[in-house]
């Protein structure tokens, strides 16, 4: 089976509960940012749980905010900020995960990145952004432009490379037996 | 003592009495980093009870422990500071290895994380087993206390190096 290939389902629990409310949210997207949204895949045409929408890299910000403190959207929770390495090109795809406590549902943004180019950041809407966005750039070498600290945040900080890239060997162990001596101006 | 309860004498060589103290009053410094750890707390709790061979004293002070347990995967992030806790223990120093991830990464053959706590810190015992149950952890400790008692640790290795003398291998010199 070629798990890329749309597969017959009815979505799932989630897309009975909220296939409605996807759907019209969606079409709401479409109008108001025609110029931003490159593709919307829909759970029961994909295989996927939530919608996924790709996003142009300068407008992600906009739609975020917009998904955020829009009536009818109110996504004001940041799951999670991650990406993938597809491989292709453009070689990355950073993904937010957003939930809605109001209207309890989930949906998935997805901004297409080539190599060495920089997202804008998201702090400036969810402080939770910092750290997440720091992890993604630790594990993908993804800079995030506008990041107040835009550090590694898992792995040591003399590390070389990006693990999760997908030409990052496997067993790629960098052993340090020093332990770095720490910041005078973390300790405060 | 004799048996009518006056004073006796009894000979010994000073070291070999230093060592039975030693190996009676081991104080461990638990670095427990996952499972293993919980194992390792379940043989010092009171039912299996670590404190009957001595070994109860636990000191998260790496300056007043002479016997480290290191119970757990130990990732490439953390190795620097085991190998710090370790070069700040004092001599005479002892390691226990307990369970496969500490021995030699265990499952976890990736990129972040240790493959054995030997390629950082001389070991002594390593306990197999993921995690090894307390009686695994509680031989260990036996085993330590024998080796302890015949000077066959690195500790008693390292002493001896400094001092200029060789300390023969009991276990080797027999030919077992």
């Amino acid at each position: 089976m070629d798990i890329r290939k749309p597969i017959p389902t009815n979505g799932g629990d989630w897309n009975t509960k909220f296939g409605e409310t996807w759907k019209a949210q969606t079409a709401k997207l479409r109008d108001k940012f025609a110029g931003a949204i490159e593709e919307i895949r829909m759970p029961v045409e994909y295989p996927t749980d939530v919608p996924v929408i790709y996003v142009k890299k300068d407008q992600i910000i906009d739609v975020l905010g917009f998904l955020k403190s829009e009536a009818g959207f109110e996504y004001n929770f940041l799951s999670d900020i991650t990406a993938t390495d597809e491989e292709a090109d453009p070689r990355f795809e950073v993904v937010y995960n957003l939930l809605s406590h109001t209207l309890k549902c989930r949906i998935r943004l997805k901004v297409r990145v080539k190599d060495g180019e920089e997202v804008p950041t998201a702090c400036a809407l969810w402080t939770a952004a910092n750290w997440q966005e720091r992890e993604t750039f630790d594990m993908f070498g993804i800079k995030f432009k506008g990041h107040p600290d835009l550090r590694r945040i898992l792995m040591d900080e003399r590390w070389v490379g990006h693990p999760l890239r997908k030409d990052y060997p496997l067993r790629g162990y960098q052993v340090f037996t020093e332990p770095m001596a720490a910041k005078p101006e973390l300790l405060d | 003592m004799s048996k009518d309860g006056s004073l006796g004498y009894l000979t010994t060589r000073l070291d070999a009495v230093i060592d039975w103290g030693r190996k009676n009053s081991m104080w461990p410094l638990p670095y427990g980093t996952s499972c293993c750890g919980i194992e390792m707390m379940a043989t010092l709790a009171a039912d299996y009870d670590m404190a009957r061979f001595g070994a109860e004293a636990i000191r998260f002070s790496p300056r007043q422990a002479d016997l480290l347990i290191v119970a757990g995967i130990i990732n490439l992030k953390m190795a620097p500071i085991l190998k710090t806790v370790y070069d700040q223990m004092a001599e005479p120093k002892f390691v226990i290895s307990m369970g496969a991830c500490a021995s030699s990464g265990g499952i976890f053959n990736v990129y972040s994380v240790l493959q054995g706590i030997d390629t950082m810190i001389p070991v002594d015992i390593y306990v197999p087993g993921c995690p090894p149950s307390p009686e695994g952890l509680m031989h260990a400790v036996l085993k330590l206390q024998d080796k302890v008692a015949r000077h066959d640790t690195h500790a008693h290795r390292r002493i001896a190096a400094a001092a200029g003398k060789l300390i023969a291998n009991p276990q080797r010199t027999q030919g077992a």
